[in-house]
Parts: C-alpha cells; sequence; structure tokens
C-alpha cells in the first residue's frame, strides 16, 4: 500500500465518516431509544443529553459528504443517482430528526409532543438503518454499467446482507447511545439506562457474531486482506476486545471506559471494513472491472492537494473547539429554562 | 413530465425552500452580535433581555436551515450526477470547504450561544455569538463561490478523465475569485442583512402597535432599523456592480433581465412594463438611455441585445424579466420604508404614525421575497447553461434517475415542507405572542457576575 494522495483521501474520507459514526452514533442510538421511555421529565433528560451537541455531530456527515464530493465525485454521483430513494428515505429521516429536537419542547400540548417523540425516534431508526444498509450493499458489491452508472433497482438494494448490516449499525447505536446516556443522566433514568444498556450490548454482540459469520461465508472478498497479510489479523483482534470490554468496563461502572471501547470497536470495524475495501470505493458485482476505485473515479492530483491543505488548516482547529465544547457541557445533564 | 422538468422543479423548490432560512440566520446572527455587544458595552439589561428572545427565535430558524441544508448537499449527486462528474474537481472543494470552515464553526458555538447563557463568562458567551455568526457568514462565502463559478467559470481547465470531458482545478485563487464572486457575495449577504434586520422591525412595530412590551420594541427598532437602512442602501450599490458585472460575463442574462432584443447605445432602463416576447420589445415605462449610463457610465455605451445570441442560447425572457424587475422594485421599496421608519423613530414620533407601523410589520416579506426573485432572476437568467457557456442543463441531469423517483421524492418533499412552514409560522408565531421574558431582564448564573443591576440606565 503505497501513500499516494488517493489512499490518503481514501482514508482521510473514512476518518470523517468513522468520526461522524462515534459521534452522530450515539444521538441516533439515544433517538432510537426515546420511545422506550415513559414521562415527560425522561425524555427531556435525554435529549438535552444530547442538545447541544448533535447539530455538531451531523456536520461530520455533511463534511464526508463534501469530501466524497470533492475527492471522488464519481462516486458521489455514482453512489447518490443511483440509491435515489434509498437517500431520499435517508434526508427525509434525519429532517424529522433535526426538527423535532428543536420543536418538541416549544409546546407542552401531549399530542404535540408525541408526535415529535414519534418523528425523533422514527427518524432515528430509519437513518441508522439505511446507513447501514448503504455500507452493507457497497461491502456486498452493487451492480454498476460499462458507463459507470448504477445498474440495479431500489428493492434490489435490500437483499439480507445489507439488511443484516443495516440492523446490525442499529444495535451499534443503540449500545453507544446508552452508555452515553448512562453517563449523561443519574437518579432513575440512569439505573433503567444501565439495564437498557447491557441488552443493546447483548443485542450488538449477537449481531456482530451473525454479521462476522455471515461475512467469512458469503463474501469473503471483504476478508481477503486478512487472509494474505495475516499480521493485519490484529486489527480484528483488536476489534473483538474492544468489544469484549465494553460489558467489563460498564460491569465496574467505568461507564467513560466502556464509552471509550465502543467507539475503538467503531474505528476497528471500519478499519476492517476499508482494508478489505481498498482500493476500491465502489465493487462492481456482476463484473469487477467496472468497480470504481480511488484511481478512476478521483479527482486531479492538484484538487487532492488543495484539498489537503484545507483539511490540514480545517480539522485541527475543528477538533480543538469540538473538544471545548464538549468540556463546556460535561457532566449530568440538569434540565433548565433554556432546555429543549 | 420529462426527468428533465421534474429534476429542475424538484431542485428549484428545495433550493428556494432552503433559502427562506439562511438569511434569517445569516441576519439575525448580525443582530444577536449588536445586541449582546451593546449590552455588554452599556451593561443595559433591555439588551440582555433583547438577545435571548431573538436567540430563541434564531434558534427556530437555524434548525429548520439545517434540517433542508442537508437535502441540498446530497441532491447535487441524486439529480444532477454527470454535472456532478463535470464539475466535482473545482466545485467539490467549496462544498467540502464549507462543512470545515462554516458549518463546524456555526453548529459548534451554537451550542454554546443557545445553552451556555448560565455556563459561560460573558465575554466566552459574546465571542460563541459571534463565531455563530461568523460561521454562517462563511458559508454564504462557500456557497456563492461554488455557484458563482457555475456563473462565471475561471481557474479550470477541461481534461478527458476515463473518456469522459470534466473540469480540473488550474488555479484555486482564480476559482475563488472568479469574476462575478465579490459582487454576488456582498449582494447576497446585504440581502440577508435585511432579512434579519426587516424581522426585529416587523415584531418590534407590531409590540407598539399591540401597546405591549414598549421598551423592549423601542430598544429593539433602534438596532433593527439603523441595519435596515444600512442594508438596503448599500444593497443599491451592490446591486448596480452586480448588473456591471453581468453585463459584462453574461450578456444575454443582462439582456434578458431588461428585455433588450437589439443591440443599441443609449439602451433605456426599463421601469414597469413587461415583455411582448411576440413583436421582441417591452411595452411600458422606459427611461431613455439610462442602462447604457448604468453600465457604462455614459449614455453612448453600447449594451448588447438578444437577437446577437442564436435562440438556444437565450435565456426565457419574460421569467428573468419580471423576477429581476420584481427584486429591484423591492429593493427601492425598502428604502423608502426603512428611511421613513427610521426618520420618525429619531424624530420620536414613529409610535403615533400607525399607519407606518403596519407597513414595518409586514416590511419582513419584502426581503424574503426580494432574495428568492433574486436567486430566481440569477439561475433562470444562467439559462440554458448549468455552467455557463460549458455544460447545458440537459446534459448535467443524472443519467438513470427515472421519473418516477423524482416525482416520489418531489411529492414526499412538498409534503414535508409543508408541515415545517406551518409549524414554523405557527411557532414563530406563538413565541412573537409569548413576547420576551421579563425575568431575562436580570442576567442569571455566571452572567450575573459582575451585578451591575442596581441601577437601570433608560433606553
Ligand atoms: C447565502 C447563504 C446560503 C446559501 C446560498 C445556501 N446555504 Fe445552506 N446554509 C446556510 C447558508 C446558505 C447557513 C446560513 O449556513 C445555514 C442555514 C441556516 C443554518 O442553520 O445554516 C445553512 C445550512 C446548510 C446545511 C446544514 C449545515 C449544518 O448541518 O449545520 C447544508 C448541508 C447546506 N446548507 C448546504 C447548502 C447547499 C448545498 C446549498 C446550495 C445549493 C446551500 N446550502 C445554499
Ligand atoms: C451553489 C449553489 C447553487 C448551485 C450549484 C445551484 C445549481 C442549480 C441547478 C443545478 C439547478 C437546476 C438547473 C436549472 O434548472 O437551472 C438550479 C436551478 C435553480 N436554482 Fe440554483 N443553485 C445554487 C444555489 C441556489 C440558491 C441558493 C437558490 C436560492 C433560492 C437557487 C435557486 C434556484 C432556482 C429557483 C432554480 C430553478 C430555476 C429553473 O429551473 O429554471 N439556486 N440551480
Ligand atoms: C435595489 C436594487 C437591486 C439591484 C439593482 C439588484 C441587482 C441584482 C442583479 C443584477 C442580480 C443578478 C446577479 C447575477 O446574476 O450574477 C441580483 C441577484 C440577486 N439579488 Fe438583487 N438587486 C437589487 C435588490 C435586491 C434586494 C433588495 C435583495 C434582497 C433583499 C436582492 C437579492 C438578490 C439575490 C439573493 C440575488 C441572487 C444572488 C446573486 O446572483 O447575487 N437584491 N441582484
Amino acid at each position: 500500500m503505497n501513500l499516494d494522495l488517493n489512499t490518503v483521501w481514501f482514508i482521510l474520507v473514512g476518518v470523517l465518516f468513522t468520526g461522524y459514526a462515534m459521534l452522530d452514533g450515539f444521538d441516533l442510538g439515544i433517538g432510537a431509544l426515546h420511545l422506550f421511555t415513559k414521562d415527560d421529565t425522561e425524555r427531556r433528560t435525554l435529549i438535552n443529553a444530547i442538545g447541544p451537541v448533535w447539530d455538531g455531530n451531523e456536520v461530520w456527515l455533511v463534511t464526508g459528504g463534501g469530501a466524497l464530493f470533492a475527492a471522488f465525485p464519481n462516486v458521489y454521483a455514482t453512489v447518490f443517482s443511483g440509491f435515489y430513494l434509498a437517500f431520499v428515505l435517508l434526508l427525509v429521516s434525519l429532517i424529522f430528526r433535526a426538527v423535532a429536537i428543536e420543536f418538541r419542547s416549544k409546546q407542552p400540548m401531549r399530542w404535540w409532543r408525541q408526535m415529535w417523540d414519534i418523528g425523533f425516534s422514527a427518524g432515528s431508526l430509519v437513518s441508522g438503518l439505511l446507513m447501514g444498509v448503504a455500507l452493507g450493499n457497497i461491502a456486498w458489491g452493487v451492480p454498476i454499467g460499462a458507463d459507470g452508472e448504477f445498474a440495479g433497482t431500489f428493492l434490489g438494494l435490500l437483499t439480507p446482507y445489507p439488511l443484516l448490516v443495516g440492523v446490525t449499525t442499529v444495535a451499534l447505536f443503540m449500545m453507544h447511545g446508552a452508555i452515553y446516556g448512562v453517563m449523561k443522566t443519574e437518579g432513575a433514568l440512569h439505573d433503567k439506562l444501565r439495564i437498557w444498556a447491557m441488552r443493546c450490548i447483548i443485542f450488538f454482540v449477537i449481531c456482530a457474531v451473525t454479521l462476522t459469520m455471515a461475512t467469512l461465508l458469503y463474501v469473503p472478498r471483504m476478508a481477503a486482506r486478512l487472509h494474505d497479510h495475516p499480521w493485519l489479523f490484529s486489527i480484528a483482534l483488536a476489534n473483538m476486545l474492544a468489544i469484549a470490554n465494553i460489558p467489563r468496563e460498564f460491569h465496574h461502572r467505568r461507564d467513560w471506559l466502556a464509552f471509550l471501547s465502543s467507539c475503538a470497536a467503531m474505528i476497528t470495524l471500519m478499519m476492517l471494513f476499508g482494508l478489505n475495501l481498498y482500493p476500491n470505493l465502489v465493487y462492481s458485482l456482476p463484473d469487477p472491472a467496472n468497480s470504481l476505485t480511488i484511481y478512476n473515479a478521483s479527482s486531479s492530483p492538484k484538487t487532492l492537494g488543495i484539498m489537503l491543505v484545507i483539511a490540514g488548516i480545517g480539522v485541527p482547529v475543528v477538533i480543538a473547539y469540538t473538544v471545548c465544547i464538549y468540556w463546556i457541557f460535561r457532566g449530568k445533564v440538569k434540565l433548565d429554562r433554556m432546555s429543549y | 413530465m420529462d426527468v428533465l422538468t421534474l429534476a429542475r422543479i424538484q431542485f428549484g423548490a428545495t433550493i428556494a425552500f432552503h433559502y427562506l432560512y439562511p438569511p434569517l440566520s445569516i441576519g439575525l446572527g448580525v443582530m444577536l452580535v449588536c445586541m449582546e455587544g451593546l449590552w455588554l458595552k452599556t451593561k443595559n439589561p433591555v439588551y440582555h433581555q433583547m438577545a435571548r428572545f431573538w436567540t430563541r427565535v434564531f434558534a427556530l430558524t437555524f434548525a429548520i436551515g439545517v434540517a433542508t441544508g442537508i437535502v441540498m448537499e446530497f441532491e447535487f449527486g441524486t439529480n444532477w450526477a454527470t454535472y456532478s462528474r463535470f464539475v466535482g474537481d473545482v466545485f467539490g472543494s467549496a462544498l467540502a470547504a464549507e462543512g470545515i470552515f462554516a458549518f463546524f464553526l456555526e453548529s459548534g458555538f451554537l451550542a454554546v450561544l443557545l445553552f451556555g447563557w448560565d455556563k459561560v463568562s460573558r465575554k466566552m458567551h459574546f465571542f460563541s455569538t459571534c463565531m455563530v455568526c461568523l460561521g454562517a457568514h462563511f458559508s454564504a462565502v462557500w456557497i456563492v463561490v461554488a455557484n458563482s463559478w457555475m456563473q462565471t467559470p475561471a481557474g479550470y481547465k477541461l481534461v478527458m478523465h476515463n473518456g469522459v470531458e470534466r473540469a480540473e482545478i488550474t488555479n484555486f485563487w482564480q476559482l475563488v475569485f472568479n469574476p462575478s464572486f465579490m459582487e454576488r457575495l456582498s449582494h447576497v449577504l446585504c440581502g440577508a442583512w435585511q432579512a434579519g434586520a426587516f424581522l426585529v422591525v416587523s415584531v418590534s412595530a407590531w409590540y407598539l402597535l399591540k401597546k405591549r412590551h414598549q421598551d423592549f420594541a423601542r430598544a429593539s427598532l433602534r438596532v433593527g432599523l439603523t441595519v435596515a437602512l444600512v442594508a438596503s442602501l448599500v444593497q443599491v450599490v451592490t446591486g448596480h456592480v452586480s448588473a456591471r458585472g453581468v453585463a459584462k460575463n453574461q450578456p444575454a442574462k443582462l439582456a434578458a433581465f431588461e428585455g433588450l432584443y437589439n443591440t443599441t447605445s443609449n439602451a433605456p432602463l426599463v421601469l414597469v412594463g413587461y415583455v411582448d416576447e411576440k413583436d421582441q420589445r417591452v411595452k411600458g415605462l422606459e427611461w431613455p438611455g439610462m442602462l447604457s449610463f448604468l453600465v457604462g457610465f455614459n449614455t453612448q455605451t453600447t449594451v448588447i441585445g438578444l437577437n446577437d445570441f442564436p435562440p438556444s442560447d437565450r435565456p426565457p425572457v419574460t421569467a428573468s424579466f419580471l423576477f429581476f424587475h420584481g427584486m429591484v422594485g423591492i429593493g427601492f421599496a425598502m428604502i423608502v420604508i426603512a428611511a421613513l421608519g427610521f426618520l420618525y423613530f429619531r424624530h420620536g414620533s414613529l409610535h403615533e404614525r400607525r399607519w407606518l407601523l403596519w407597513i414595518l410589520v409586514f416590511s419582513v416579506l419584502g426581503p424574503q421575497m426580494a432574495n428568492q426573485l433574486g436567486w430566481f432572476a440569477a439561475e433562470v437568467g444562467r439559462q440554458p447553461w448549468i455552467v455557463y457557456g460549458l455544460m447545458r442543463t440537459p446534459a448535467g441531469l443524472s443519467a438513470i434517475v427515472k421519473a418516477n423517483a423524482i416525482l416520489t421524492s418531489l411529492i414526499l418533499f412538498t409534503l414535508i415542507y409543508f408541515l415545517l412552514f406551518a409549524v414554523f409560522i405557527y411557532l414563530l408565531n406563538d413565541k412573537i405572542q409569548h413576547g420576551p421574558d421579563e425575568q431575562d431582564l436580570i442576567p442569571s448564573g455566571k452572567l450575573a457576575l459582575p451585578t451591575e443591576l442596581t441601577h437601570h440606565p433608560k433606553t
């Protein structure tokens, strides 16, 4: 693997989407758990746990999309026009998720709050599911024509393997969100979330094991690089250890470390995914020759270089003030009159 | 309907809806900086109350701006895939830069602006407000870079890549400072400041009419009318500079704006009228020589007419003409309204002039309409090009998307946007009826230090 600009951007786009999963992942997870809570104070506490940060977290997706457009315009064009209806559904879910957070608290009526509760929860759940399905299709391979355009159908995207990846993603986000919720709450809600988090962990582990088996059996391509370079197996090992560490830390009430382990699990999962996909970005199924790779789908070296400068200036600054903002809003959620 | 028409309607509708909110976010951002700055400077608690009240309105517009903006980010790929392949090399970097430099800044510090009132010091809070405002402005900068490049491409070369032609970057700064960028950016920003300022003016005028929260309303009016008047005046200048740029870079567009068919010197400026496309002339009130004068500061300047272009290269004339004249008309009306309001406010007799207060209440619609019409004029006037002179709009369409997929999404977005708009108006009205909080006259938490509450200077 030589480190040319195309590879660097392959990694950077991966970093942006991993950052998105680690950050917005817990927002979407909190959303997916939202309807399980019963009374209004509990729901408000959970929403306010993500209140100050969800918008900034979503920007990782926006920037990832922008980076994909700039670095690999052909992938951006093929995937978004090819998965048209799926992305429209994703956008609709994200819209409902976003406005529900803002609108819910603005009126006290029961029906009003219930309406936006459903919008928030369904929006979060469907977003996670669709992102997973998209990822699953990329892993499985999609039909690409010789012209570089998608040659399949919307329903063709909803096959078992991608759906399994979708469900696993939801499980991962729910676990991640529940742990985050445990960190941000206290009292009865905290205890309740602790039990849910345990259940989410079990749910996720079952999904993860199933997915691993399915991948090894049906998509051996997604394990090929590990097969050829045994030292890379250390990443798979790290992934398993990270996942196993989540219930361990959680059991010892080191919630913060459990959260970090969950992040580490995401990072290693994305690394495994990226390593086996490389140098393809979209693998073409019946005819691999049509695959979109980091070379045939990329921008010119000049653009990649300019973007590297932009990222080099921007990303450190972004990370610096993101850390500051998380620091300002550290600690358990307290409801006050500014809260949602 | 064919795919092209549907894709255009869908893109036009979603961007027009999105663009109801960014001007408010940008404009209110400026208002918030003014209010909080005045509070820090004068220690007058009314300004604190104002900042708190308008922050709540800001949060509402911001949320919808974000929700509808995400759609735009991905719609280039869904609807205009071929175009995305063609311009990705130049266009994508502007969108990515927008994410990194603008959206992160806005959304990060928004948290402190909305929820940090009691958690951080006054200075830190003011700094966050400034950063949110700055971020909103940066996002305008980058999106206008991208859009202006489509109007006046620069800093690129055409290259074959895998057998398909595309534009590749040659010079980043030429791309950013493309010929129409500066004037269009200043024009867009002024339009946004007008939108924010007139919203503040409108709500305050309504409070005066209803004799509610009068101290608050007067203080808000002072800030609002000042910004409104300045922005409205500057807007004519930036608009004029834009028009000169259009004359130079996109002559067919200017000819369509003014319904000018024959190339001529001493070209007239149409004040009111309509284009008779059959007779190829404008019917209405004209000011002879004025268009030539505006373009070249000399009535003998030659202005190129539509007949110099083959019919296939001409934009839709009537639509461009009407959108453009609608915007300009509103622009001058806004100056008159802001000036009258400002003068009577200074004179101290604004509250007695109910007719003017009513006009001010409705003035908020002016900038919103002008902003929409302005974009319509700029985008329709660019036709038939999606990238001026390089790619025609039909050629930019996604190759594989089917009409019914776009129709489905169009119906879905239309329904959802109607719902969002109704909820927005309902909640906005609710906030206005509820009015500013008395509680906000007393800063709490860390903001309360150092206490200055013993004397309340008069507003
Ligand atoms: C002149 C300003 C302007 C213009 C022409 C546009 N936008 Fe916009 N956009 C903004 C000014 C803005 C903003 C002020 O920055 C917003 C609106 C409210 C807000 O919260 O941020 C925003 C939000 C916003 C977001 C959400 C950002 C977030 O999550 O924080 C995205 C992805 C876009 N926009 C993308 C677009 C695209 C792809 C456009 C063109 C087709 C576009 N915007 C036109
Ligand atoms: C970078 C920013 C923008 C890009 C790349 C862009 C691009 C496009 C494209 C591809 C179309 C469809 C082709 C066409 O029919 O013209 C379009 C149409 C349109 N755009 Fe823009 N646009 C941008 C910003 C905006 C904004 C902010 C507005 C504000 C409201 C706007 C208003 C419109 C309208 C009203 C149409 C429909 C015009 C028509 O179909 O003839 N655009 N634009
Ligand atoms: C008062 C006189 C005005 C003049 C002479 C004027 C002139 C222009 C011109 C020539 C354009 C086209 C630029 C292009 O296509 O490149 C334009 C676009 C536009 N105008 Fe105006 N304008 C005026 C007032 C206003 C007002 C009051 C607003 C809003 C509050 C506004 C908002 C816009 C917007 C949003 C655009 C599209 C963006 C752009 O192309 O710059 N204009 N204007």
